[in-house]
Order: structure tokens, then C-alpha cells, then sequence
């Protein structure tokens, strides 16, 4: 009989838990919220089996500076949390930017402002993630409408956090977080797992931090262990002490910015089902995608030319691509459980914003494809 | 194989959650269909009516939730008048017949079995309730094997609890399996 200890049948939230496994976690510092518990909670189990670090910090602020220490000292790390959490670990999200922090930080969006709708969907923390911290400053979000894609995003999140020495952000919602479905465990190597890169100075040799090397990338060196240096939330030099030169300043905001901006191909990853001939566009995320992809397979049955671009990397924004995958559409839905937030950026990305709507629920119900087709045949000029 | 969209509800604390995650798994793991669950998050932990949603079916499942089951068990009074307006016409509804009294006005087949009971005079332990309902849906729908409910039993129950839990599938079973649908 095949081996099926790799296939389960688990939560969103686990699957995201495999996937930070995957991906070599180390270290992982939370407080408790709903929807997002289950990702502690099974990381409490699973870290200590394979020799990593968890913690129950007491609140989102000293988690997210617990995760922002460990990784300096050489760990993988992340934290998991909702939006009243998220809301308080933008202040040392800030820093981590700044002082170019790799860690991975999960949202599983409920409704809000505040404490909100805790145990029902939403996805109305897309702009939150993008600008919660001030200051200009570049993001990587990434997210996911079912498991297997979850544990996938999860270790790209990893991945890109090594890669750009960023914060990345895992922004799932309410209903993937917690419902149920089939998860394959894929095989050590099937999936690429990004190390984090070291440098090469020898100890007791000077190493500056913050000298990027000819391709851009910043080598780490495990704080506390060989080398002395300096990290700060200030503008600072190579040597990692505040400094505020105007072309210091100048020079190191436009690396924070333009080392993802400038990647924007590398990161964004999306998805594309019945694009090719569409005549209609629904452009989704997250669990209001699964609702899109139904009605859009739906309706292809009926003979109408409708198609689903799915974005799993909403910050960057992919603006060139959406661009040209919607440049011979007759209409674009963008299908979101909030006010209208990737809509902006669909309007301001396409030709044509006077063809881009929006079909939304903020009820903390997941949007129907019901819902998706009232609007659709009022663009169809058919009624409801 | 067509869509089958169920709906368990019933009281916080009887299983019902359980039983949905058992047969979700079941058909996904073991019959290599597809399935989802989910389920009503609230503050009906225990007391007050609760609700898992699962959907089988031989193809790829997108939207998650039901809206209108073509299956629809009840275990309390209260879940039985809160969600039985919701079935699709022709539906099939299982009731308990200690705690729920049907009115017959949807149009679906009702079918009341004594699950309850006979898990207790059988048995005499109500932690099994929600296996022998298992039992009694399969039985009468034949919407997948015993077999593989009890492949995911032996991974996720201590083994001494098994022959109980066997105990209470087989009595669903013998139930389920007399009544049409």
C-alpha cells in the first residue's frame, strides 16, 4: 500500500504551520487570537520536536520583537496574529524594514476596525499591510485561496524573507484559516528552501552589516556570535550606526524601496483559469477567489467568456501584469470582502479603470458566487 | 458521483463537529474524493446550536460553504427548527428521535432513528453518539464506506476506545441501513 503519512486533512492554519516546517523554521513567538490560534497552537507542538524555539509572549508587540531578535541571532523566524494583533506589531514591523530583518509574519484577517467580527471572515487588512507602519517603505504580502497553496506561499514567504531581508506577511482569512481540506505533504526538495546567507568575513575582522555586496544582498552575521555591530530603527551606515547624511539618507530609503519594487517579477505569483478568451475578468484572493473560480467555471458552461485571475502576491502589487492580462477584457470584477482595497490598485493598473467594479461582501460572510453573478449580469445589461 | 453538500447540527458538546471532520476525512484521505468541512464559529462551544458544513464529491470543490444540503442531520430540537427551511427539495433530514419531534413541512424524506437510545442501552456511554449517526447516514445513504470511517478512527482515537466506537457504527449501520432513501 502507497505511504500516506504525508497526506492530511487539516485546517488552513496548519497547513501553513507544514509549510513554515518546510521551510525550516526555527522560532516562533505569539500571542493567542482567533482565527489565527491554530497556527500557534500546532507550532507549539510541532517546534519542539524538531529542536526549535516556541514561545507565549505577552502580548503582539513583545512577539514581534521576539521574532525580530532571533532571527538577528541566525534564526528562521515568524509570529501569527489577527488584525487587533496586527495592528499593534506595526511599530516593530517598522524597524525590522528598516534595519532589513528577515521574518514572516501570519494575519489571518478577521472583521474589523478593531476587535471587530472575531470569528468570521473578512479581508479588509490589504491596505494595513501595505501601509500600517509609516514611513515610506516597501512590504511583501502574500496569500493563498486553498491549503496546498497556503503550505506553498508559506515557504515562499520564508524564501523572500532570506532573500530580501524583509518582513513578509501571510495574509490569510477567516475561512481558509479554518476550514478543512486535503493537504500533500510535497517531498524535502520539491519545493526550493532559500538558507539564510552568511558572510564570509572572518572572525575578528571588521564586517559591515549594512555593505551590500556587488548582486545588492546584505550577508548576516549571527548577532552576539563573531562579529560586533550596531542595529537601529534610525537611518544608518554600513557599519549599522545612525547617521543622517542626506545621502545616507537618501541612498538607504531607495535601496528599502527599490530592492522589492524593483523585483516585482521575481514575487509576484498568480494564478490564471479560462483567461485566454475572456471577455469578463475576475480578479480575486484568498477564500473570496474560491467563489470567483466557481461562478466563472459555472458560467463557462453556460457559454460566457469569463475568467479568473487569481493574485497570490498582492504587495508588490503586480500592476504591469494585471495590466496586460486584463487589456482585452470587455470588464473586470474584482471580487474582495472589503470596501474596495485591491480594486484601487486594479483601477490604477489597468487602461481602461471605467471597466474595473467591484463585488464585495463585509457582513463576515464569504462572498457567494451569487453574489458574483447579481453583478455580473447588471454589467451584462441582463438584471437581476 | 453527484455533489453531495450536508449539513450536521445539534448541540455544542455532542459531537456533531467531530462526526463532520470523521466523514469529511474519510472521503478525502480514503476514497480519494474531494472534501471540505467547515463550520460556524460563535459562542456555542457547548449549548446552543452548532453547524459543520461538508461538501463530497468526485471533483474539485471551490466555494466551501453550503447553502442548501441535499443532506441535513439534526440532533436537538433547536438545530432541527433553526436549519430544517434550509434543505434542497427532496433532500434527505435525520433526525434523533429522543430529542427532535419532526413537522413535516419540507418537502424531504425525514427519517427518525433511535440513535440515542440505542447507543445507551447498547453501549451506555453518549461519547459514541455521534459515531452510531455516522452509521445511520452511511447506511441509508450509502455515501461512502464503513471501512474507511474506521481507517480514520484507528489514526486519531486511543485503540481501547475502538471496539466502542466499532460497537457504534455497526448499531447506526443495522439502523440506517432498513429505511429507504
Amino acid at each position: 500500500m502507497k505511504n500516506k503519512n504525508n497526506i492530511r486533512f487539516v485546517q488552513g492554519n496548519e497547513a501553513c504551520v507544514e509549510g513554515a516546517i518546510y521551510a525550516g523554521i526555527d522560532f516562533f513567538a505569539g500571542y493567542p487570537i482567533t482565527p489565527s490560534t491554530e497556527i500557534m497552537e500546532h507550532l507549539a507542538t510541532r517546534l519542539p520536536q524538531k529542536g526549535g524555539k516556541f514561545i507565549q509572549m505577552e502580548d503582539e508587540i513583545a512577539s514581534m520583537g521576539a521574532i525580530i531578535g532571533a532571527s538577528l541571532t541566525g534564526n528562521k523566524v515568524m509570529t501569527a496574529t489577527s488584525g487587533p494583533g496586527f495592528s499593534l506589531k506595526q511599530e516593530a514591523l517598522g524597524y525590522a524594514c528598516m534595519a532589513e530583518i528577515p521574518c514572516v509574519i501570519a494575519n489571518v484577517q478577521r472583521g474589523g476596525p478593531s476587535t471587530g467580527n472575531p470569528t468570521h471572515v473578512s479581508q479588509g487588512d490589504v491596505n494595513q499591510v501595505r501601509w500600517g507602519t509609516h514611513g515610506d517603505h516597501a512590504i511583501i504580502a502574500l496569500t493563498a485561496s486553498n491549503h496546498q497553496d497556503v503550505f506553498k506561499i508559506t515557504v515562499d514567504a520564508f524564501n523572500m524573507a532570506e532573500t530580501y531581508r524583509t518582513p513578509v506577511v501571510i495574509l490569510l482569512d477567516e475561512v481558509i484559516g479554518h476550514m478543512r481540506e486535503k493537504l500533500v505533504i510535497p517531498e524535502p526538495g520539491e519545493i526550493p528552501v532559500v538558507e539564510r546567507l552568511r558572510t564570509s568575513v572572518k572572525k575578528g575582522v571588521d564586517y559591515h552589516p549594512y555593505l551590500p555586496r556587488e548582486d545588492g544582498r546584505l550577508p548576516m552575521s549571527d548577532f552576539g556570535a563573531e562579529h560586533k555591530y550596531n542595529v537601529t530603527g534610525l537611518f544608518h551606515d554600513m557599519w549599522g550606526f545612525p547617521n543622517n547624511d542626506p545621502k545616507v539618507v537618501s541612498e538607504l530609503l531607495r535601496h528599502l524601496v527599490d530592492k522589492i519594487e524593483n523585483n516585482v517579477h521575481e514575487i509576484s505569483m498568480y494564478k490564471e483559469y479560462w483567461l485566454d478568451d475572456a471577455e469578463f475578468i475576475l480578479i480575486s484572493y484568498g477564500s473570496s477567489a474560491r467563489s470567483a473560480i466557481h461562478l466563472a467555471k459555472n458560467r463557462r458552461a453556460r457559454g460566457i467568456k469569463i475568467g479568473v485571475l487569481e493574485l497570490q502576491t498582492l504587495w508588490p502589487f503586480p500592476a504591469e501584469m494585471v495590466r496586460e492580462k486584463c487589456s482585452g477584457a470587455k470588464a473586470v470584477i474584482v471580487v474582495e470582502m472589503n470596501m474596495g482595497q485591491v480594486v484601487t490598485q486594479v483601477k490604477n493598473a489597468v487602461d481602461n479603470p471605467r471597466n474595473v467594479f467591484l463585488a464585495n461582501r463585509i457582513d463576515g460572510e464569504l462572498i457567494s458566487p451569487t453574489d458574483i453573478k447579481t453583478l455580473l449580469r447588471m454589467i451584462q445589461g441582463k438584471g437581476v | 458521483m453527484e455533489r453531495s453538500r450536508l449539513v450536521f447540527s445539534g448541540s455544542g458538546g455532542q459531537g456533531v463537529i467531530t462526526a463532520a471532520i470523521i466523514l469529511a476525512k474519510a472521503a478525502a484521505i480514503f476514497e480519494n474524493k474531494s472534501a471540505i468541512q467547515s463550520q460556524s464559529y460563535g459562542a456555542a462551544a457547548r449549548g446552543g446550536s452548532t453547524r459543520s458544513d461538508i461538501i463530497i464529491d468526485d471533483s474539485e470543490i471551490f466555494f466551501p460553504k453550503v447553502i442548501q444540503p441535499n443532506i441535513l442531520v439534526s440532533l436537538t430540537q433547536e438545530s432541527y427548527n433553526k436549519f430544517s427551511a434550509i434543505i434542497r427539495p427532496g433532500g434527505l433530514l435525520l433526525v434523533d428521535s429522543k430529542y427532535v419531534t419532526i413537522e413535516k413541512k419540507v418537502d424531504a424524506k425525514h427519517i427518525t432513528l433511535p440513535m440515542y437510545e440505542s447507543v445507551m442501552k447498547e453501549i451506555g456511554k453518549p461519547i459514541v453518539f455521534n459515531i452510531c449517526m455516522l452509521g445511520a447516514l452511511i447506511g441509508v445513504s450509502g455515501l461512502i464506506k464503513p471501512a474507511s470511517i474506521l481507517k480514520v478512527l484507528e489514526t486519531t482515537i486511543p485503540e481501547d476506545f475502538m471496539e466502542m466506537n466499532k460497537k457504534a457504527l455497526d448499531l447506526g449501520m443495522k439502523m440506517g441501513k432498513k429505511e429507504k432513501y
